[in-house]
């Protein structure tokens, strides 16, 4: 983006007050956060790569916000924007997940044996699972920051990896540029293509810059593993299946990112992570884990019951329509997921889940035969 | 002055890992960039830190449309049409008419030097306007300025606005500031500007921060009009109903002159040279930045098979009245000059006064059943 470091240099003849935005309209986290007085201490910083305070904030400034959803406002452009605007972020890592502090550590376990369960949801009511996360290679600025040779460079080291799977993940890379009438439709079909941007978010804070330019999709012959390059973070790791076994999804996912992991390891990289903020990703929201876990499942009368939202909230789940977030439910069927990121590994979010999603059909299967569910309600997790 | 870092950064990568994909590309930077021009280029900045990258963004993310040829770069500061000249000169010859480097562009804003134009027929000629841009010298360009220069930019146009008196005295508008009523008014005058979402101007960075410092100026007539911090730092329009575009080109000369002695005042003058003429952030419009046009009833001649070629022989071009882009109406065209650089203002204004008083003829001709051959004009 147009914001060159020799333009940051510049800006700072003006006083710190003629340059802070106006964010009387807004409402999302960097605006509930930044004050004149940390935007006067950070404004003459940049990251090493060149990435300065209003590269990380004009996402925010240029959308308000919505007044029913708290958007978070900032991107990161490179690894060390997190620590580089760490007095803006941190606060914001903060009210975001649930009261993290600067200084807590983040737990990574992506030993699938340690989930307990999670084969047997049943598949008359969890109709899909699916797991997802994000990954960052080392050494590359994030999609709002990086140059296409940047980006490039990241789509050949993804390709390469991913190439050298073999077994049940063996599977190939269609890059968008390249990719026939065909393919694209097959890919449409499978629900697996991936558009360009036209979210303000995401358009605001350079994201979609050059597309299709190094962007594309891998996945496996079997297409339970999916693997995105070069949308909202470098790689988006997907696995999924119909039914209920959330233990084999999980499975995958493990043993395929750890797959993945290994062969850039080999190549002398690794993925972007620290013990305070586990995965480091583009959007702060997705740090951590940068994992959402989740079911289709059929709850028609349990999505009814006036105790449904608390019964979630204690779940430490949340509810989506089968669109995606921002979308409605059709036909009492939702997406359920955790509303965690940082703070919980991996086995203990993909816990919450199996074990609250077992409960809600439960929970269902009472409902359905006019039963009441109140000595099923969960205490808080 | 100091480095742009990314940039310096992204030298790691050899020009042929950064060089963009230009395959499916139609636009005239497209047509011009190449490896070795990308190679000589790429390692240079302007001294408020733009750079190739930041110039071609546009261009690479809209590749363009296969009948419609856009521009693909934009100007971050003055100092690009010189650091990039490589690049932007050969852009600007394809552009402007075999345009050369080495050409000398004429400014002429001596409203008296216009002959006639006060007579176009008001049962045709609907409405006059003409409109141009300015920058304002030592400040960066709307794809590049921060916050903090685009409201310096605000500030001293408000205050050179503020001055203007007689026919020009008016009021000033900020976008963030409005009222519904007044919102409504000015959607109901045609005045009032939106939020770009013409992703061409969104891939160049104009619509950051929106809607600060951006704003609406109208004298009390309702006839000049200046538009802060939209594409460019200042559009400046002039219009009214009717046929008078002598009228139309005076208080268009003589506002344009006022706020400009006000900006020299204080020691920021327009961006202006004698070779591109008034500076804008795009290419297309350097030289005069000048549209002067008519909406006009041709519903006859619209349709006549030379009606393409009389335009091109006259250097004018049709839009529908909605603008650039839209299709007539009724037979009602929007008439206006082609060119920008490498004639004056007078000199343009003068070829769409006497090119629109053709057509009205030719127009009365054939609704009589008459031939118009013989008033088929020369190439201007």
């Amino acid at each position: 983006m147009p914001f060159g470091n020799t333009h940051n240099v510049l800006k700072l003849k003006y006083a710190s007050s003629e340059e802070y935005p106006d964010l009387s309209q807004h409402n999302n986290h960097m605006a509930k956060i930044l004050t004149p007085a940390i935007y006067e201490r950070l404004r003459s910083k940049q990251t090493p790569s060149g990435f300065t305070l209003d590269d990380v904030i004009q996402t925010g400034i240029d959308n308000p916000g919505h007044p029913f959803i708290m958007t978070v406002g900032c991107v990161a452009g490179d690894e060390e924007t997190y620590e580089v605007f760490k007095e803006l972020l941190d606060p914001i890592i903060e009210d975001r997940h649930g009261g993290y502090k600067p200084t807590d550590k983040h737990k990574t376990d992506l030993n699938p044996d340690n989930l307990k369960g999670g084969d047997d949801l049943d598949p008359n009511y969890v109709i899909s699972s699916r797991v997802r996360t994000g990954r960052s290679i080392r050494g590359f600025c994030l999609p709002p920051h990086c140059s296409r040779g940047e980006r490039r460079g990241v789509e050949k080291m993804s390709v390469e990896a991913l190439d050298s799977l073999s077994g049940d993940l063996k599977g190939k890379y269609y890059a968008l540029k390249n990719m026939t009438d065909a393919e694209q439709q097959q890919l449409i079909d499978d629900h697996f293509l991936f558009d360009k941007p036209v979210s303000p978010l995401l358009l605001a804070s350079g994201m979609a810059r050059d597309w299709p330019d190094g962007r594309g999709i891998w996945h496996n012959d079997t297409k339970t593993f999916l693997v995105w390059v070069n949308e909202e973070d470098h790689l988006r790791v997907i696995s999924m299946q119909k039914g209920g076994n959330m233990k084999e999804v999980f499975n995958r996912f493990c043993t395929g990112l750890t797959k993945i992991e290994t062969l850039f390891k080999d190549k002398g990289t690794s993925f972007m992570w620290n013990e305070h903020l586990g995965y480091v990703l583009t959007c702060p929201s997705n740090l951590g884990t940068g994992l959402r876990a989740g079911v289709h499942v059929k709850i028609p009368n349990m999505s009814k019951h006036a105790k449904f939202e608390e019964v979630l909230k204690r779940l430490r789940l949340q509810k989506r329509g089968t669109g995606g977030v921002d979308t409605a439910a059709v036909g009492g069927t939702f997406d359920i997921s955790n509303a965690d990121r940082l703070g919980f590994s991996e086995v203990e979010l993909v816990q919450m889940v199996v074990d609250g999603v077992k409960l809600l059909v439960e929970m269902e299967k009472k409902l359905e035969k006019g039963q009441s569910i109140d000595d099923l309600m969960p205490a808080q997790k | 002055m100091t480095k742009n870092c990314h940039n310096d950064y992204k030298m790691k990568f050899s020009e042929d890992e950064e060089f963009p994909d230009l395959s499916l590309h139609n636009n005239h930077m497209a047509k011009v960039l190449n490896k070795d021009m990308y190679k000589k280029l790429r390692s240079k900045s302007t001294p408020s830190g733009f750079t190739l990258d930041d110039c071609t963004q546009t261009g690479v993310d809209n590749p363009g449309h296969p009948f419609i040829m856009t521009v693909g770069c934009v100007a971050g500061d003055e100092e690009c049409y010189e650091v990039f000249k490589d690049m932007f000169d050969p852009i600007i010859s394809d552009r402007h008419g075999g345009y050369k480097p080495t050409d000398k562009h004429k400014t002429d804003l001596n409203f008296e030097n216009l002959k006639g134009g006060d007579d176009l027929d008001p049962a045709y000629v609907l409405s006059s306007r003409v409109r141009t841009g300015r920058s304002i010298k030592g400040y960066t360009l709307p794809p590049h300025n921060s916050r903090g220069e685009r409201r310096m930019v605000e500030k001293l146009s408000i205050e050179a606005l503020a001055t203007l008196d007689g026919e020009f005295k008016g009021k000033y508008y900020p976008l963030n500031a409005m009222t519904d009523a007044e919102q409504d008014q000015l959607i109901a005058d045609h005045f009032l500007f939106d939020k770009p979402v013409s992703p061409l101007l969104l891939s160049a960075g104009m619509a950051r921060d929106w809607p600060d410092a951006r704003g609406i100026w109208h004298n009390d007539a309702k006839s000049f009009l200046v538009w802060v911090n939209e594409e460019d730092h200042l559009r400046v329009i002039s219009m009214e109903k009717g046929g008078n575009m002598k009228e139309v080109f005076r208080r268009f000369c003589v506002g344009l002159q006022k706020i400009e002695a006000v900006f020299k005042k204080h020691n920021h003058g327009f961006m202006w040279n004698e070779h591109l003429g008034y500076v804008l952030t795009c290419p297309s419009n350097l030289g005069t930045g000048l549209r002067g046009g008519v909406h006009v009833k041709l519903p006859k001649l619209s349709t006549h098979a030379k009606f393409e070629e009389i335009l091109t022989r006259l250097r004018l071009q049709k839009r529908g009245t909605g603008g650039v882009d839209t299709a007539s109406v009724g037979g009602i065209f929007d008439i206006s000059n082609a060119d920008r650089l490498g004639s004056s203002e007078v000199q343009q204004v003068q070829m769409v006064v006497d090119g629109v008083k053709l057509m009205v003829e030719m127009e009365k001709k054939l609704e009589k059943g008459e031939a118009i051959d013989g008033m088929i004009p020369a190439q201007k």
